[in-house]
Order: C-alpha cells, then structure tokens, then sequence
C-alpha cells in the first residue's frame, strides 16, 4: 500500500508540474488572486452590506417598505422610461455606429470622442444641462412649448436624461462587431441578388443582434438605477415623476437605512437576473455560431 | 455566354492595378487567371463579377453591354477564397439563400426552393449536413457549400476567387477534381483566380498569364508551357535553368560554360533558358554545349527523380543559383548520380532570349544535329 502510494504520488505531481510549465505567461495564481480581491473588497461586500441591512427586516416589513404604492408607482415610471430610452437607443445608438464604421467624413474621429462624453461628463451636470435645455424658456423647450411638447419635469424629460447617459454602451458594442463585419458576406448576399434590404435583414442584422441587444441591455440597467441626471429633469412629483432611485434617496434621507437598502435590492435583482439572462442566451448563441 | 473584357483601366490612388486589359473568355470553358499577387487577376475578377467598378473600359456578356449593370442584375455566380458562408444560418438555409432572395414574381414556392436545395446537398455529397452551421464544417466541405449556394440560382457563368487557396494539399487536389467534374456537366463559362501554376494549367480550358496589372499571354495549358512569350511568363510557369552570357559567332558562353546557339544571328548578351526535362545529363561535355555542374541533392520522391546542380566555373541567375533536372527512376538506377559528382548538362531544346526581344528564339539540337539547317521554332 505505501509502495503504491508513493508510486503514485510522483506522478500527479510531475503531470502538475509540467501543466504549469505550458502556460506562455506566468502569474495565473497571481493574477486571479488580486483581481478575485478586488472584486470582493469593490463589489461583493458593499453588496453583502446591503443584503445584511435588507435582512435585519421581516419579510413582512420588507413586502411592506418594497410595496408601497409610492415605491411601486416608480417603478413603473423608472421601467417604462428606461424601456423607452434603451429602445431610442438601440436605432439611434446603431445608426451612429453604423455611420462611424462605414462612412468617412471630415470629423469623424471627433463625434467618435464625443460618443463617450455621457460617461465622462458627471451625471448632475448633464442633469442641470438637459433641464436648462428642455425648460419652457430653453434653447429646445422654447420651441417645443410653442407645439404642446412640454419634456423637462415630465416623465418625457426622464426618458431624456436616461438616453443621454446610456447611449455610448450601444455604440461601443455595436461597434466593433460592425468593423469585424467580413465584407465578403455582403458582397456574397449581394452576388447571389439579393436587395440592400435583405442583404441587411438577412446579413447584417442577425450578425450585430447579440452585440445589439447586450448594448441595449446595459443600456436599461444602467438607465433603473440612473440618479444624477434624472432628477434634475424629472419633476420629482410623486406617483407621476418620481424613480426608484430616487426613493432610495428619500428614505436614506429619513435615516430610513433599512427601507432604502430594501428598495435598493429590488433594483440590484433585477438589474442582475437581466445581465444573466443576457450573458446565458448570448454564450448558447456563440456556441452556435462559432461550433464549440 | 461569352465574356469579352475590353479596355479595363483601374487605379487604386497611385497604384495602376490593371493597365487596359482586353480578354475574350470563350462559352462553355474554364479560364484561369494566373499571375503573382499584385498582378491585377483578382481585381479583374471582381470587375467582371461587378463588385469593384472599371475607371475606364467595358464588359459584355454574350454580346450585352454589363458595365453598368450591378452584381445583384448580372447573375453570376461567385465563389471567395475564404467561402464566406453565412455564419448564422444552416448550411441548407445558406444554399436556399440565393432562391429566396429573389424578387417575389420569380421567387420558387417553398416546396421547389427546399427541392432544390436537396438536390443541390445531394450534388455536393453533403446531404447529412443540411442542418449544420458553417463553424462546424471542414474548409472542404465550407468550399464545396459555397459552390453549392453561388449556382443554386443556375447562373451561366461563375466566378471563383482563389478557391482553393485557404485548403490543405490533399483537399485542394480532390476538390479541383470534383471542380472540373462539375464545370463539364454544367457548362458554364468559369473564370477562376489562382497563383498556382500547376493548378491553372492542370484545371483550366484557357490560361491567362498576367503580370502588373497586363495580361501577358493567353493560351491553352500545353502550349503556354511549350512556348512561354516572354521571360515572365517562363519564369513564372514552373522551374527553369538560366545560362546568362554573351553571344559571339553562334556560341554563347560565360566563364567555363559555353552552348552553341545556331541559327541566332544575335551578337552581345543574351540568356538561355531551359525547362528541366530539356536537359540530359552526361558524364562527358557534349558536342553542342561545355556547361559543368556538381550535384547538390538527390530527390526520389515522385514520379521522377530531381536532381540538384550548381555550375561549376561559371554562374546562373536562376534562384539560389542552382540548376535542376529530372531524371527517370530507369535512369537514375543505371546511372547512380550521387552528391558531390560532377556532371555536364547536354541542352536537347533551349530558348534563347536576347537582350532587345521580349519573345525568345527556341533552338533545337537534336534537330541541329540531324538537319544541317537550323529551324526556328518561334
């Protein structure tokens, strides 16, 4: 038995060994360690924190703060205007990228700057610029008030804001999909007579749709939780133009830690189901395509 | 349907790509364009098939001015060197693409367009994987749904570029054969792109040299190798032997090495070129030539035996500077050459190139010998 185990031993340890050995650059261990403690000291234990506040509750206290048809009402509102901005982004966030990839014209490399201005500029003062812009004596809001188009302080004006701070997420995974395109598809579909429509229906689009529809996935998860810039505009009026972010303010602001970490799990969940369920149908997708 | 190209100028910016270009593709045949890359075969290709535009010239088919006709109305078939199926459909789906991209009046029922399709998978022995994705094939088997979805549509004539340059060697070689099959049961008029000598000549009907941007010679297989019209064309088309030197009173000669060149009235510097089966090997000079080589390397892979040479007292310009010939397996047993001995090459066809003629002068010793009269062979 202890003749066998020896014999045994050296082997595994010598096939380790010359595993380790096959790695081109060194520091696996290394590096995964420090990142796996960043990810813990940035994201697991503040979010640890929350879930440690939410469970102090009763469920009963947590239905009752979480159902509050103040609180449910802004869900609708943070929802429904999310879904729209994230939609205004998907068209207009491919359309920009579709003509940055495919067209050359003078300042091109500046409006390609400019797409990621919304992440660099501080969400507030995006706020207070859109709410000066839309206001009924502003630079749009004067000419739009003339047609009944009212937008700053209206749910309008939410969607707004949401669509101005997420839209560089479609841009910047439509992209590089767009550029890695094979001209050769185009020019095959187009070769075997099909239209410019089909060509992109059939061709084009099916290629860009993961890439679409993650952009436009992290573009509504980070339109539910957007603050700075949507306060400004939005009015705040309860039940009409209040967002759950928002709420979680009010209640942080009444010392009501509890309250707002509960309501602040609820949008955490479902930011989180959706990047899942994203990231799941996308891997099943590529395996399709890329045959692994 | 026959293709006539005529007077095709294209530039990329600075670049001249094809230099007034003038071809006729016979119907029904198979045309090579060969040439090295940056040779202009390719843009010539994409021209005919209308995905690039001429600066300046015209395309007929069958006698129909197509220049200003777009790829999608001109109805060819045309086949990538990189297949590019698309990624996201079936291969079936891939094939029926084509049919279903027709306008709605032309368009097949449902029914006829999965009919055939079948019949296309069954045509290129793949009808188990009708329901695979591209990711999932072989580079073979990629190419063979390519050539599948180009002619579902039944175009008379079908473009291939490099179609078989992303293949391993065996692939390629079944594949040109199954090619050629295809091209004389279907008759189309084929233009296919290559930079491989062997297979332009071993596939095509036709064989179109280009060189920069011009086409150099046009002619069938057999006779673009027996009679090449300028040193790029014999260059490119297989190895040679190169004896530079000058020629004086019928003999051209440089360092030890000379070669009796009768029949050339030429007088100064000249090359001769020589294909390897044009040369014998002997363990004496020759009557006709003195060119002394030592052997280098034996190769018996093959259905001949190649032989290595480099010139003794004397200098080639032929790559590496080295001489090679092809010896029977009949001959290398009785003979035995092995490395390191010293040979003398014995010329039996030559082709002189003289320094102001671009087309070469053939000499035939064996026939010099024979008949005291020299013939020209052009």
């Amino acid at each position: 038995m202890s003749t066998a185990s020896q014999t045994g031993a050296a082997t595994p340890q010598r096939r380790l060994r010359q595993n380790r050995s096959k790695r081109v650059l060194p520091g696996f261990g290394l590096s995964l360690g420090i990142s796996l403690l960043f990810i813990s000291l940035i994201l697991l234990l503040p979010l640890t924190g929350l879930v440690m506040e939410v469970s102090a509750m009763s469920f009963n206290e947590f239905w009752f703060v979480v159902t509050d048809p103040r609180v449910v009402a802004s869900y609708k509102v943070t929802v429904l205007a999310a879904l729209a901005a994230s939609a205004f982004n998907g068209a207009f966030g491919l359309l920009l990228a579709w003509v940055l990839v495919r067209y050359e014209f003078p300042g091109k490399r500046l409006i390609d700057a400019m797409v990621d201005l919304p992440f660099a500029l501080p969400t507030a003062v995006a706020g207070i610029t859109l709410a000066t812009l839309f206001a009924a004596n502003g630079w749009y809001g004067q000419w739009l008030s003339k047609v009944g188009i009212e937008i700053a302080f209206t749910p309008v004006g939410i969607v707004v804001a949401m669509a101005f701070t997420s839209l560089p997420f479609v841009v910047r995974t439509v992209q590089p999909v767009l550029e890695e395109l094979a001209p050769e598809d185009e020019e095959a579909a187009v070769s075997l007579g099909a239209s410019d429509g089909h060509v992109f229906r059939r061709v084009i689009f099916p290629a860009l749709w993961p890439a679409l529809l993650t952009g436009v996935a992290l573009s509504f998860t980070r339109s539910l939780g957007e603050f700075g810039a949507v306060i400004f505009i939005a009015g705040n009026m309860p039940y009409v133009s209040e967002v759950t972010s928002l709420m979680i303010f009010i209640r942080l602001q009444e010392f009501d830690y509890a309250a707002a970490s509960a309501i602040a799990s609820v949008v955490l969940l479902v930011s989180l189901v959706m990047l899942f369920a994203i990231t799941l149908w996308q891997a099943r997708h590529l395996k399709r395509i890329e045959g692994r | 349907m026959t293709i006539t190209v005529n007077g095709i100028n294209k530039r990329f910016g600075k670049y001249q790509a094809l230099n007034n270009v003038s071809l006729d593709i016979p119907e029904g045949k198979l045309t090579a364009l060969l040439g090295p890359s940056g040779s202009g075969k390719t843009t010539l290709l994409r021209i005919i098939a209308g995905l690039e535009s001429a600066d300046s010239g015209r395309i007929n088919f069958a006698g129909q001015d197509v220049t200003g006709l777009h790829v999608r109305d001109r109805n060819i078939g045309f086949v990538f060197q990189h297949y590019a199926l698309f990624r996201h459909m079936s291969v079936a789906q891939n094939i029926a693409f084509g049919l279903e991209s027709l306008p709605r009046k032309q368009r097949p029922s449902r029914a006829e367009i999965h009919k055939r399709v079948t019949e296309l998978l069954e045509m290129i022995q793949l009808p188990h994987l009708a329901k695979r994705y591209p990711a999932q094939l072989s580079g073979g088997q990629k190419q063979r749904v390519a050539l599948a979805r180009a002619i579902a549509t039944r175009p008379q004539i079908l473009l291939l570029d490099e179609p078989f340059g992303a293949l391993d060697a065996k692939v390629r070689k079944d594949l040109r054969r199954w090619l050629r099959n295809l091209h004389d049961e279907f008759h189309f008029t084929s233009i296919f792109v290559t930079h491989d000598q062997e297979e332009a000549l071993e596939l095509s009907d036709q064989v179109v040299v280009m060189s920069q941007g011009n086409v150099e010679q046009v002619n069938e297989p057999t006779e673009l190798y027996a009679r090449p019209d300028s040193r790029f064309v014999f260059d490119f088309l297989g190895q040679v032997n190169v004896l530079p030197g000058e020629v004086q009173r019928g003999r051209l000669s440089q360092g030890k090495a000379w070669v009796t060149v009768p029949g050339s009235r030429h007088q100064g510097s000249a090359q001769l070129y020589l294909r390897p089966h044009e040369v014998r090997l002997a363990n004496e000079p020759g009557q006709y030539a003195h060119l002394p080589l030592r052997i280098e390397s034996v190769s018996l892979i093959g259905s001949e035996v190649r032989i290595e040479l480099s010139p003794v007292g004397w200098q080639s310009n032929s790559p590496d500077n080295i001489w090679e010939v092809g010896i029977s397996h009949a001959e290398f047993n009785q003979q035995r050459p092995a490395r390191g001995d010293l040979r003398y090459a014995v010329p039996e066809v030559g082709h002189l190139f003289n320094d102001n003629d671009s087309q070469p002068t053939t000499i035939n010793w064996a026939e010099a010998a024979s008949a005291p009269l020299v013939r020209l062979i052009n």
